[in-house]
């Protein structure tokens, strides 16, 4: 079978209520293999999806697989969903509740000959390890079984193209990555464009393939998962991405030799270094720091390639897991994860006097 | 007791449940799914009867029966003779009087089935027949068989149209609950007394068996009197 390759110019305006009104406005294009489309809830994933499948009208654009048009606002076309070849696996899977595993897998093939189409189920069942579910109902299966049966189910069509909404959330990390790689083996042959819809950060790490970050209906930025989640450029997909530290500030000067540039934080008397961004001084921006980059010693530190070493105290110390949360004041409220073996050796404690040393690059620049 | 009333009266319930199935399905799939906007003008017009008196139904279908209403010299032209008291004429009366108690649980039941299914059956190639015959309808059994069971107890019971529409002609239109009418004005309450008893007793096991398969199927279809 030869590589299929899917496009997509869409503009559609998403009504809800009013906070959740966007215009969803993109143009992607999809090469054979897994691209996942991360954003917050509510940035236009699924209605994205839900255009390429048919089951939703853009109000203009177009759509095509391997350059055969599914919809086209200028050209009047519109195919119905169920002949666009395009499988859609739903966040709530949709398995036909009164069908056995084996009837809602051969659901597809309707025109198949009774013995190919069996074949053809039992073939695809044994692929993702659910042979021996054949005869059984959705509701006596478990939930990842369940998820395993619904990719069966999309993917014994042949389609030319896969739509993934969410369809692995509530499953543990382990489960999770034996069904992403019995589903690689089956591209491996198949080759067709996967779109994978997320807003789970270890999801993106975990696949490790292209990333789209999509916000408020817009592409935000494109590129490797590292490239996509470690250069926020905006506030929100910054929480979305795990950035526990938002600082707003303002830009004191730069210093373009160095790549860098100074800002000083909201209503505090600490400047922290980071690296240029396009500002300007005066701009008010916000700069966005993981917890786990943020090193806390309890002397000053001294002799050390790290620019930004601010002077604070703990607020409070908070055990999560296996991970020390500690909230430290240094004019702005930093939140700084520490393990507890460190928390015992350093004897913090709400109240202690300590430093805070952060990288440079580690301090991302955020578009205000 | 008469036993020729109480057939005819079945008879006559069993066609109207039947014509009901076949006409209803169809309107309700229509009913539950359209987004037309006028919609709702043919919504109230389904569920007239439930609150128009049967003589008031009766009195229009009897004009529209007679031999100067459309219906009537349609059926004539047709058939050769009138519409109006007999048992053809009854069923279309029938027909409409019992129409909300059928249709109204086949709406109710259609708009439960999950809308995702409809989008998952669609994705994988199915058009719209297909995803009735193999998703809606199979899940909607429970529905189904309360707008059968309720359109042919609903039937079975009338009164008021029949006697307008029908009159009272026996083994033709003379229905059981007009037989006990019948009874009671002429005094012979012992007959009447049984016919009535039975009609409760038939009543009674129609309505707790489909209670009972509603119960069982875990969900609940719409009943005369739930708030939908």
């Amino acid at each position: 079978m030869n590589p299929a390759n899917l496009t997509a110019r869409v503009r559609k305006m998403h009504r809800g209520d009013a906070a959740r009104s966007f215009l969803l406005d993109l143009d992607v294009e999809l090469a054979p293999g897994i691209t996942i489309l991360f954003g917050p809830s509510g940035a236009g994933k699924s209605t994205l999806l839900d255009c390429i499948a048919g089951l939703t009208q853009p109000d203009a654009g177009r759509i095509t697989i391997d350059g055969e048009a599914l919809f086209d606002s200028e050209m009047k076309v519109s195919m119905p969903p169920q002949h666009r070849q395009v499988a859609y696996v739903f966040q709530s899977l949709a398995l036909f509740p009164h069908m056995t595993v084996e009837a809602n897998v051969a659901y597809g093939l309707p025109k198949a000959p009774e013995q190919a189409r069996s074949a053809r189920v039992a073939e695809i069942l044994e692929r993702f390890r659910v042979g021996k579910l054949r005869a059984r109902k959705p509701r006596e299966i478990s939930g990842g079984e369940k998820q395993r049966v619904a990719l069966a189910r999309s993917l014994v069509t042949l389609p030319r193209v896969l739509l993934l909404d969410e369809p692995l959330t509530g499953l543990d990390a382990e489960l999770k990555a034996s069904i992403i790689e019995d589903l690689r083996a089956w591209n491996a042959a198949h080759e067709i464009p996967i779109f994978y819809v997320t807003h789970s950060r270890e999801e993106v790490d975990a696949l490790g393939e292209r990333v789209i970050a999509l916000e408020h209906g817009k592409i935000v930025s494109e590129g490797t998962p590292r490239e996509v989640l470690d250069a926020p450029r905006r506030r929100r997909l910054a929480q979305a991405a795990g950035f526990e530290n938002l600082l707003s500030g303002t830009v004191m000067d730069l210093r373009e030799p160095d790549g860098v540039m100074r800002v000083r934080l909201a209503d505090a008397t600490c400047e922290i270094e980071v690296p240029l961004g396009h500002a300007a001084p005066g701009d008010r921006v916000r700069v966005a720091v993981r917890a786990g980059d943020i090193l806390l010693a309890t002397e000053r530190p001294r002799a050390l390639s790290a620019r930004n070493v601010l002077e604070g105290k703990i607020v409070s110390l908070q055990r999560r897991g296996s991970l020390v949360v500690a909230r430290v004041d240094c004019g702005a409220l930093f939140t700084v994860h520490v393990t507890p073996g460190a928390e015992r050796t350093l004897e913090l404690a709400a109240g202690k006097k300590v430093w805070l040393v952060l990288k440079t690059h580690s301090c991302h620049f955020v578009e205000g | 007791m008469n036993i020729e009333a109480l057939l005819l009266s079945i008879r006559l319930a069993l066609c109207v449940s039947s014509i009901l199935f076949v006409v209803g399905v169809p309107l309700a799939y229509w009913l539950a799914y359209s987004r037309w906007r006028w919609k709702f003008l043919l919504e109230a017009v389904v569920a007239l009867p439930l609150v128009l008196p049967p003589t008031v139904l009766g009195f229009y279908m009897l004009l529209a029966m007679g031999p100067r209403g459309p219906l009537g010299k349609l059926w004539h032209a047709a058939f050769g003779h009138g519409l109006a008291f007999t048992f053809a004429g009854l069923v279309i009366a029938s027909v409409l009087y019992s129409f909300p108690f059928a249709v109204q649980p086949l709406i109710a039941s259609f708009e439960t089935v999950d809308h995702k299914l409809l989008d998952a059956s669609a994705v994988l190639g199915a058009g719209r027949m297909r995803t009735f015959r193999r998703v809606i309808l199979p899940l909607s059994v429970p529905g189904i068989i309360t707008a059968l069971v309720l359109s042919f107890a609903h039937t079975l019971g009338e009164f008021g149209v029949v006697l307008m529409v029908g009159g009272n002609l026996a083994g033709v239109t003379r229905t059981v609950s007009i037989d006990i009418y019948d009874r009671v004005q002429s005094l012979d309450y012992a007959s009447a007394r049984r016919t009535a008893l039975l009609l409760l007793a038939i009543s009674f096991a129609v309505l707790s068996a489909v209670y009972g398969i509603n119960r069982r199927a875990g969900r609940r279809a719409w009943m005369p009197g739930a708030a939908k």
